[in-house]
């Protein structure tokens, strides 16, 4: 066999193999749910379920397809071409930036589903070490100097950037909202952060795998599906005297699923979130469900504390994302590496 | 006379050279043990570690979460971009290389130098020059949004930026080679006649062979283990763009050590096939340019 006839049948080869690819694009329809980091476990089960409604409801079979990572990135994907058909994102800003910078879907997005489009909500917690060795109760013990802190990087992650409210909205509450205050107490919060990671899940895994910090700031369902599935009583959770009201929205992408033709294919994939099949899933895997019926009967899980929202002790997204987060924000000039 | 052939084969087997030439034995041994101890705990244990991790749970576990319809989905894209980006990158490499040590023109060690640019720049800079090309608000965007040409988070995007990352690997194996050689066996057939395929089929391609195999080996590694520019491009979608290296990084963040170390594993077998192929690439080249060397002494002067 000489050069010729290899090369000939490489090439050859390497077609056949495209096109059988091309090929295996099966008939059922398609959706991609472009979400955030700890979302992860949670679609994984209702993705199923939801398969299982919309082919008893319509007869059609539907593969969901999933991308997790830290919030901001994935708004940033969206926006470069990744093909949403919804976002499942942890924070509203980022998916108004979706809308403003790329226009794949109208400025009123959040007005389209009940709850602001929150099927469920979270909020932000501590984990410590077994047996809490530093002592840590509240949101002053993490500015101590013993006390290491670890939280992903508010410029990439929306889990980040709620920590990062919360502390600022503990130490305004706790100074007469004295704002200068408020800065002197966040930067020394993020003096003790050795490690900031791009999402929430890279926090964790440092946290805990990698055994960095006393104490990590996370989701409540985050910690919580961390020590149900991996720490087994290595970390303990620890509830601050008060935090703030996570509203992670879902959206479908209009211009997206247009083009997909998935707009009542993702419309009802959402609008399923709020029933009581999927709420008590979003309940299994920690979140706080915002159907009544739900939420009562998983009360006891989730601790009653005072929270702040968004909306109303922040000005909104908007107004707290360009103070605090934008290039040049109040994050910038209190954080400096190294 | 019997000792010192004995004392000869001692030093043969120990590699050893007569006293005057070499350092002290401690000195020696020493700088071994410290080799041998730095390589065992830098890369002999790390993976041996990923062997242990993913056959934690036993070898059930190991060969389900390698079955999974998702991992399963990662090893076929990562083939497959393999199997584009280094055929492109072979015909390119050798084209490449064969103008350069061949021929004179202008802007040659411009050529020379552009060539290197994958090694020099980080491959996520080499993503991210796809996503500002060919993402929607890019140059190409529009365009391709137009007629409905999906590259970055898809397919084609992640092929582009492996062969991208791998572009050097066969040229840079065949132009130091190549000029090695020289045109004087090129020029010989072309007066016998030959044409210029002819030529390259039955005279530079038998020359340069065991340095081809040598790059594409290399080539083939670095296309199934790329991560960073693929990261950038590939928009993570289970099922879809998800090539090996990223599943594991997914596997890993899902808490999923045992997946996450299986699919490791077997990007660390392909590792180590890779060397054995190499060293013997390396081998066979070698065995064969003594050959070549002596068959040019041998010849009547």
């Amino acid at each position: 066999m000489n050069a010729k006839t290899t090369l000939i049948l490489a090439v050859l080869g390497v077609l056949a193999v495209l096109s059988s690819v091309s090929l295996a694009q099966s008939g059922a329809a398609v959706l991609l749910n472009v979400s955030y980091d700890p979302t992860r476990e949670l679609y994984q089960e209702y993705n199923e379920v939801f398969a299982r409604h919309w082919e008893k409801e319509t007869g059609q079979k539907v593969t969901v397809r999933q991308s997790h990572g830290g919030a901001g990135k994935q708004a940033r994907a969206v926006m470069d071409g990744l093909e949403a058909d919804v976002m499942t994102l942890a924070l509203a800003y980022d998916i108004d930036e979706v809308s403003a910078r790329a226009g794949l879907l109208p400025k009123e997005w959040q007005s389209r589903l009940p709850h602001n489009s929150c099927p469920y909500t979270s909020t932000i917690v501590f984990l410590v070490r077994k047996g809490n060795p530093k002592n840590i109760k509240d949101w002053d013990d993490l500015i101590r100097s013993d006390v290491s802190v670890i939280t992903p990087n508010p410029k990439t992650s929306g889990g980040a950037r709620w920590n990062y409210l919360a502390a600022w909205g503990y130490a305004l509450q706790h100074n007469n909202n004295d704002e200068a205050k408020a800065k002197e107490f966040v930067t020394k919060l993020f003096k003790n952060v050795p490690v900031l990671d791009s999402g929430a899940r890279g926090s964790t895994i440092t946290f805990v795998q990698r055994s960095i910090g006393d104490v990590l700031l996370a989701w409540e369902n985050e910690a919580f599906l961390f020590m149900e599935k991996v720490s087994k009583g290595e970390v303990e959770m620890v509830v601050p005297s008060m935090s703030i009201l996570a509203e992670p929205p879902v959206t479908v992408v209009d211009k997206v699923a247009e083009k997909h033709g998935t707009v009542k294919l993702a419309t009802a994939y959402l609008q399923h979130l709020y029933s009581e099949e999927a709420q008590d899933i979003v309940a299994r895997y920690h979140y706080r469900p915002t159907l009544e019926s739900v939420a009562k009967k998983y009360a006891q899980k989730f601790p009653q504390i005072p929270m702040l929202t968004i909306d109303s002790d922040f000005g909104g997204w908007q107004v707290a994302q360009k103070k605090h987060f934008a290039d040049g924000g109040v994050f910038d000039d209190i954080y400096k590496p190294g | 006379m019997a000792q010192r052939t004995l004392r000869r084969k001692i030093e043969r087997f120990l590699w050893r050279k007569p006293r005057a030439i070499t350092e002290p034995l401690v000195v020696r041994w020493t700088a071994i043990a410290i080799t041998f101890t730095f390589i065992g705990l830098f890369l002999v244990l790390p993976l041996a570690a990923i062997f242990t991790q993913a056959l934690a749970s036993g070898l059930t576990a190991y060969f389900r979460s390698l079955w999974d319809t998702d991992t399963l989905s990662a090893i076929r894209l990562t083939l497959i971009t393999a199997a584009v980006a280094v055929p492109v990158n072979l015909v390119f490499g050798v084209a490449a290389s064969w103008a350069i040590a061949k021929f004179e023109f202008l802007g040659k060690s411009v050529l020379t130098t552009l060539i290197d640019l994958p090694f020099a720049v980080s491959p996520v800079i080499s993503g991210t020059i796809y996503v500002l090309f060919f993402g929607l608000h890019g140059y190409l965007g529009p365009w391709l949004k137009a007629h409905n040409i999906e590259i970055v988070f898809a397919v084609p995007g992640i092929v582009l930026a492996t062969v991208f990352v791998t572009f050097p690997f066969v040229a840079r194996e065949l132009i130091p080679l190549m000029q090695a050689q020289g045109t004087e066996e090129e020029e010989a057939a072309l007066t016998l006649g030959a044409g210029g395929w002819q030529t390259f089929a039955r005279v530079t391609l038998p020359n340069i062979k065991w340095g081809l195999i040598y790059g594409v080996i290399l080539c083939n590694a670095r296309a199934m283990g790329e991560f960073g520019a693929v990261s950038v491009i590939s928009g993570h979608i289970r099922g879809l763009t998800n090539t090996m290296p990223l599943h594991v990084e997914i596997l890993y963040n899902e808490y999923n050590f045992v997946g996450a170390f299986a699919v490791a594993s077997l990007l660390t077998v392909v590792a180590m096939i890779t060397l054995v192929l190499k060293s013997f690439a390396e081998w066979k080249f070698k065995e064969e340019s003594v050959q070549a060397a002596e068959e040019v002494e041998g010849l009547p002067q």
